[in-house]
């Protein structure tokens, strides 16, 4: 028991590439779930432009002081801002992935708030922008529960306030009392304190002459605003959304979740099959000591590398045209689209059978390659899903560089706009050339140790 | 008589291990030699050396390895295929002129026509070496490079082997084979080389090993072994 507990550490130790990965493994994979269960920093990154004037002045309505200023505040705890001075640059630092979304502040906000509390009658509702970048639909989702309750946040928090305001309105109408309005200081009646006036001037009145029939008719109608006006706290309690959420898509586009979701599903599956497929029948060839006869001048190593790429490219396609043509029973999928499908998933293909080969390259034996590919693989499609601004900005750009070493993110690009019309497909397919030339000479220059 | 293979002082190193030292020798058109030597002495690194699997740390070999028959000591064949196809697969890389022709003749020489079908896989380790052995021949090369072709066949196979093997030489190929069974060396080569830690210690007739320890001893292999012995190994 003993012996054979240090013959196997004795063993593992000699393997270097094991080692590497026992040590590597757990330390990557410890980041990404460090990474997917914090969802990154604890408030979002939000470019903030606001246009309200130094002093934008408060509100000042039936005796309570409004300082939209405050409310603005209320925002920036919630989130972490990054106040910028311009709506360009706020779209550029969304677009760039800087920040997850900008919310734009007009310089009208207290003035509308104020014509909204005003109750004189204007439709002009007080509005904020928010800006957000839509690459993919997995970040929309996470802008959206995200920016957007915080938003609903700061509205419930100034609806209560509105409501209180105009239920302080009511109290003044119904009760009379002081309300102050730029500055200047009125006195108000009110309906209750009128009604007894009008009361006490029609008992004058001689009964059922003209003058305190018409009396008595002010009164009745006071008395039913009076009624009435004691259960409108109920109905302005209802009101809700004082603030307009206008959203703004600074790019990208919306593929409805689903349909993503067949993107990454399909893009999963080419990576494992053509991975594993590459790098197993790479090693192989070394496995069964026929490399050295092959290379020997029967067929060039590049030529070697070349045929593992293209068979496992072709298998995978025809494994995953399957696959989509079966999803395509539970989701609808554009079949007039399938030329470009294959286009696709060709070009993913070649360039995850590249990377494949690069791993069979450097494992020696089929069951260390399907090993490494596939401990290799999951963790790149984790990174080529974390939305951009979901994570601090400088690891952002390395999950983005990370991500565009390795064929999992153009090949989603691609399959996402060959099956969903997303856009994009060009450059995909060219960064997938090029990663598809890069591996397949990582591979061929791996094959060089055993020459 | 001009040289149908020669090796001009090959070196190999792996690292701080020098497996092979400035080997040089020839081979004539026809000649058979036998590489013998203790085990690690680099047999098996010079013929792939010269079978352009490796290539050496210094030094040149003369012969296109495109032109040189290679068997390597673990049979280098492929288990899920049959022996007909691996047999046709290795025809057809190797540009085989008639590759129906070259496989019919091989699974008469190696004997396994009843055998065709069965994947290699599920062949014993002799009837695998055999498979082994006939891709090298498939081509019909001018120079042969067999890596002990016998070690793993029975009497009978072994004596088909050699008698085939005196048959390609009569008929103008170079064969170069190692082997541990040195009575082997001497009935069938025309030459030895002996190699021990990389060394190249001797090459000439069995005979003239016989006489270099002094040609008192009961055998051949006795005689390879005071050899070694006497040149520290
Ligand atoms: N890939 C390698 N890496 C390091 N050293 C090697 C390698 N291949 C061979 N050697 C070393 O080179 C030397 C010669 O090995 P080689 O296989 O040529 O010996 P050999 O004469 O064929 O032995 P045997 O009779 O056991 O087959 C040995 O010391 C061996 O350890
Ligand atoms: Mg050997």
């Amino acid at each position: 028991m003993r012996f054979l507990l240090e013959k196997d550490l004795r063993i593992l130790r000699r393997s270097p590439l094991l080692v590497v990965l026992l040590v590597a493994y757990p330390v990557l994979i410890a980041v990404l779930v460090g990474l997917a269960l914090s969802g990154g920093p604890d408030k979002p990154r939000v470019a903030v432009f606001s246009q309200l004037p130094e002093d934008s002045g408060t509100v000042n309505v039936a005796g309570t002081t409004v300082d939209p200023g405050r409310y603005a505040d209320e925002l920036y705890k919630a989130v972490d801002p990054i106040k910028v001075r311009s709506r360009a640059e706020a779209e550029r630092l969304v677009r760039d992935g800087e920040a997850l979304a900008a919310v734009i502040v007009p310089a009208d906000l207290v003035d509308r708030i104020q014509s909204a509390v005003s109750l004189s009658g204007s439709s002009k509702r007080p509005t904020v922008e928010v800006l957000y970048n839509a690459e993919d639909p997995v970040k929309q989702q996470y802008v959206e529960s995200t920016i957007e309750s915080r938003v609903a946040d700061l509205n419930r928090a100034v609806s209560e306030k509105l409501t209180s305001i105009a239920t302080g309105y009511l109290g003044i109408l119904l009760r009379g009392g002081d309300f102050s309005l730029f500055g200047q200081k009125f006195e108000v009646l009110g309906l209750q304190r009128s009604k007894a006036l009008v009361d006490g001037v029609a008992a004058g009145e001689r009964e059922g002459s003209p003058e305190r029939q018409a009396l008595e008719r002010v009164s009745k109608f006071a008395q039913l605003a009076i009624d009435n006006l004691d259960l409108s706290d109920d109905v302005l309690d209802a009101v809700g959304e004082p603030v307009v959420v206008k959203r703004t898509v600074v790019e990208g586009r919306r593929t409805p979740l689903d349909a993503f979701a067949v993107a990454v599903a399909v893009t999963l599956s080419l990576m494992l099959v053509t991975v594993l497929l590459a790098a197993g029948m790479l090693a192989l060839e070394r496995e069964e000591h026929a490399f050295a006869r092959l290379v020997r001048g029967l067929v060039s190593k590049t030529g070697l590398v070349a045929e593992k790429v293209v068979l496992a490219a072709v298998c995978a396609l025809a494994a995953t045209l399957l696959m989509t043509a079966g999803v395509s029973i539970f989701v609808s999928l554009d079949w007039g689209r399938a030329p470009l499908w294959v286009v696709a998933l060709a070009f993913g293909g070649l360039a995850f059978g590249a990377l494949g080969v690069a791993i069979g390259a450097a494992a020696r034996e089929v069951r260390a390659a399907s090993l490494l590919a596939i401990l290799l693989a999951l963790p790149i499609a984790f990174l080529a899903l974390v939305p951009s601004g979901a994570v601090a900005s400088g690891l952002y750009d390395v999950i983005r560089v990370v991500s565009a070493c390795f064929p999992f993110r153009p090949a989603l690009d691609a399959v996402d706009a060959a099956i969903n019309d997303a856009g994009g497909l060009g450059t995909a397919l060219l960064h997938l050339a090029l990663l598809t030339v890069a591996w397949g000479a990582v591979a061929r220059i791996g094959l060089r140790r055993f020459a | 008589m001009s040289a149908a293979l020669a090796a001009d002082a090959v070196s190999k190193r792996y690292g701080e291990r020098e497996a092979l030292r400035d080997v040089s020798f020839s081979a004539g058109a026809g000649e058979t030699i036998a590489v013998i030597g203790p085990n690690g002495a680099g047999k098996t690194t010079l013929l792939s050396i010269l079978g352009g699997v490796q290539r050496p740390t210094s030094g040149t070999v003369s012969r296109d390895p495109r032109e040189v028959g290679w068997v390597p000591q673990q049979a280098a064949v492929y288990g899920k295929l049959t022996v007909e196809e691996n047999l046709r697969l290795f025809a057809r890389l190797e540009k085989v002129r008639d590759p129906d022709e070259a496989v019919a003749r091989m699974l008469d020489q190696t004997g396994l026509r009843d055998r065709a079908g069965d994947e290699l896989g599920t062949l014993s380790g002799g009837n695998r070496q055999r498979v082994n052995i006939a891709v090298g021949l498939l081509a019909q090369p001018d120079v042969l490079l067999l890596d002990e072709p016998s070690s793993s066949l029975d009497p009978r196979q072994r004596e088909r082997l050699w008698e085939f093997v005196g048959g390609l030489a009569r008929a103008g190929t170079t064969v170069v084979f190692t082997t541990h069974n040195v009575q082997e060396a001497e009935r069938y080569a025309d030459r030895v080389l002996v190699l021990a830690d990389g060394e190249l210690l001797f090459a000439g007739s069995p005979d003239d090993l016989h006489a270099e320890v002094g040609g008192d001893q009961r055998d051949f292999e006795a005689a390879f072994v005071r050899f070694l012995h006497e040149r520290g190994h």
